[in-house]
């Protein structure tokens, strides 16, 4: 084990756990700040990276696609507030999961007539598709570095969003004291839409970032729902630094597993054990890391009602 | 195999009353044959293609097989076990369909046969459980595809031919990952450098190719299907590996279902596969003109398996002249493989699993910039499963 190679798999942790920030941020917010549970959040990301994937193979720019994938997120997400998750709020989190779950199937299915049931194409930017050097002798994949930058301007765009502006002190005093802000003349309504929208905008962001290291297929967003509410759980419900936090922790605590596992056990172990054994243990590190931050945090990292 | 044959013959002869006495199919309307497949869920390429495949056949021959007019009744099993057996049920008890094919996935393969081999007969397009070829082998059951080992013995076969040292394989960490990883090491005489199992949800590879990269390996060895395979192919690629070390993989990862998706990303992959596009037949020709000509898109060896099902179950039809109600005699014509496969010469062993020659395909683009495989060489001729031999039919 050198020092390159153990810098190395924790920028690869670090990558992985931007790009699981990039879906948990839209989950955490609606999950935390509105109290509904989404399941078919990760239906928004799948939308995302079909649509960019077209308008990218369209038009052959891969920015125009990032935009197309994060409107239609967005737009998406708009219709389902407006016309199922609005209906939802009042109700227990059993209705919305039932709910949204039928979402899921309905989209799966809606994207295999649109698209056809196999996986579709999307790559990086002629651009972005190479290697850059990062340390010597150690070439890192440029397309990784460019989710790494993106992923940090939608925490800094978010963070500014939430606590910087007047929308965002409304969305944070509609969680929290929702009949006073109707009080005080504001449309709790257009505000929980308002953030319906964020949050599908950067599930489809997220979808059509992850097109170009991941299959764009049908199924493809429950896949990564899993790992972001984790996320979101051991972060804190509702906070975005939270789901920072708990993205780059269950990023490394996936990559660093995987990675060191296996030379760890071969220490101890002999050789095909070993592989199994790590391939066992690595697969539940997520949710150990999860189990422990619960026993000791029951509110996850960042509370946002502490 | 002559003896064999004459053998079959002779039992075949025998029936001829036994098949009259037996209740023969109601000839009220077209022969139903069932297909099981997946239609629904990541699994949804495969089952597609199977089908098309079949429905080609049918199409071509104006709705009928072995000049008898069929009805192929399909479901969809989600790639759920409890699925396809709850089908199976419907279709042998209910329906009383005689002759059934599709199942894609062995897990499903496996909950399903106990239902529908005691009175129907199967004939697999995909699934090849080693169970099924080997101990549990059964007359009334065939698989016209491969035993599940197949493909991965051919890749561990032509890696050692071509003297490469060191292999660094990946599977996931369940029951077909494991077995796809042993089959390779069956016919691979190098030193594994590591057997790496990763998650069966995995997405992300960058540990695993950072690992890879710092083996330094002369052979990369993936069983990735589906999604998993493309994840990791467009990483490899991504990571600078695919110019450092080749990569190879079972044709799974590497057809016409996911190759449009990786696109450049699978350029230079080896991989392997009873079957190829570019296969010089004229059975091949016919087939992969017309499918594209149906379907608009290229064939997959999923669609060639398909294909060839129903051209093995209509030359048993024909032998038998739509009696196949008379399960010995039609067992007994199907074993005989009368048909023009596309892959060539075929035949059945002794465990009604396929004795076939495994190609090696690599990953190019074609005169229409599109990204396809091209035969570069025959890892193994008369191939035969490793269970053959616990098998207790007679050969």
């Amino acid at each position: 084990m050198t020092a390159t190679l153990f810098a190395e798999q924790t920028l690869n942790g670090l990558q992985f756990g931007v790009m699981l920030f990039l879906m948990a941020a839209g989950l955490t917010l609606i999950f935390g700040i509105m109290d509904v549970i989404n399941l078919a959040h990760g239906s928004l990301y799948m939308a995302g990276a079909f649509v960019g994937g077209t308008v990218t193979a369209r038009t052959g720019s891969f920015l125009l696609g990032v935009v197309a994938g994060a409107a239609a997120g967005a737009l998406i997400a708009l219709l389902l507030e407006l016309t199922v998750i609005r209906r939802l709020y009042r109700r227990d989190h059993l209705d919305q999961v039932l709910a949204t779950y039928a979402l899921i199937l309905t989209f799966n299915e809606g994207v295999k007539v649109i698209w056809g049931p196999a996986p579709i194409f999307l790559a990086a930017p002629e651009m972005l598709s190479g290697t850059v050097e990062i340390l010597p002798g150690v070439p890192y994949p440029a397309y990784r570095l460019a989710v790494i930058c993106a992923g940090v301007a939608a925490a800094l765009f978010l963070g500014w969003l939430i606590g910087r502006t007047r929308t965002g002190m409304l969305i944070r005093a509609g969680t929290t004291h929702r009949e006073t802000v109707q009080a005080l003349g504001v449309d709790v309504g257009v505000l929980f839409a308002l953030v319906f929208a964020i949050g599908g905008a950067l599930a489809g962001l997220a979808g059509v970032m992850a097109g170009p290291v991941l299959a764009v297929q049908v199924g493809m967003g429950e896949q990564i729902l899993i790992l972001a509410f984790v996320v979101i759980v051991v972060g804190g419900l509702g906070s975005v630094k939270g789901a920072m936090a708990g993205a780059l922790l269950v990023g490394l605590a996936d990559t660093w597993a995987r990675a060191f596992l296996p030379v760890l056990l071969r220490g101890l172990l002999p050789p095909s054990s070993a592989d199994q054994v790590a391939a066992n243990l690595g697969s539940v590190a997520v949710y150990l890391l999860m189990a422990v931050v619960l026993a000791v945090r029951p509110q996850g990292l960042f509370p946002r009602h502490a | 195999m002559t003896i064999a044959r004459r053998r079959l013959l002779g039992t075949a002869a025998a029936l001829p009353v036994a098949g009259l006495a037996a209740p023969a199919i109601a000839q009220s309307g077209p022969l139903k044959i069932g297909m099981i497949t997946t239609l629904s869920g990541p699994g949804a390429a495969l089952g597609n293609d199977i089908r098309d495949g079949f429905n080609l056949v049918v199409k071509n021959a104006g709705g009928r097989l072995g000049g008898v007019p069929v009805e192929v009744v399909v479901a969809d099993d989600a790639l759920r076990p409890e699925n396809g057996r709850a089908i199976a049920e419907r279709m042998v008890r209910r329906e009383r369909i005689g002759v059934l094919t599709g199942i894609v996935f062995s897990n499903v393969m496996l909950a399903a046969a106990p239902v529908i081999l005691p009175s129907a007969t199967y004939v697999s397009a995909n699934a090849g459980p080693s169970q099924l070829a080997g101990e549990q082998c059964n007359a009334n059951y065939f698989n016209v595809a491969w035993q599940n080992d197949n493909l991965h013995e051919a890749v561990g076969q032509y890696v050692t031919q071509k003297g490469l040292q060191k292999a660094f394989l990946v599977a996931p960490n369940y029951p077909a990952g494991r077995d796809a990883l042993t089959g390779f090491k069956r016919f691979f005489k190098g030193e594994v450098v590591s057997e790496t199992y990763t998650r069966l949800d995995q997405l992300d590879y960058a540990a695993e190719l950072a690992a890879i990269r710092s083996a330094a390996p002369d052979a990369v060895y993936i069983f990735l299907p589906g999604g998993l395979g493309i994840n990791f192919i467009k990483q490899y690629a991504a990571a600078g590996l695919r110019a450092r070390t080749p990569l190879f993989g079972p044709g799974f990862s590497f057809d016409q279902d996911v190759l449009p998706a990786v696109g450049d990303d699978a350029l230079g992959c080896f991989n392997s596969s009873q079957w190829a596009l570019d296969l010089p037949l004229p059975a091949n020709r016919q087939f992969v003109d017309t499918f594209e000509a149906e379907y608009r898109r290229l064939p997959s060896l999923y669609a060639s398996q398909g294909y060839d099902a129903a051209l093995l179950i209509g030359s048993a039809i024909a032998a038998t002249r739509g009696r196949v109600g008379d399960r010995a005699a039609f067992a007994a014509a199907l074993k005989r493989a009368d048909f023009q496969s596309v892959r060539g010469s075929f035949k059945f062993g002794n465990n009604n699993h396929p004795i076939q020659t495994i190609y090696m395909r690599e990953v190019v683009k074609d005169g229409q910039g599109r990204v396809v495989n091209r035969t570069i060489a025959t890892a193994f001729e008369a191939h035969q499963d490793a269970y053959a031999a616990q098998c207790k039919l007679p050969a």
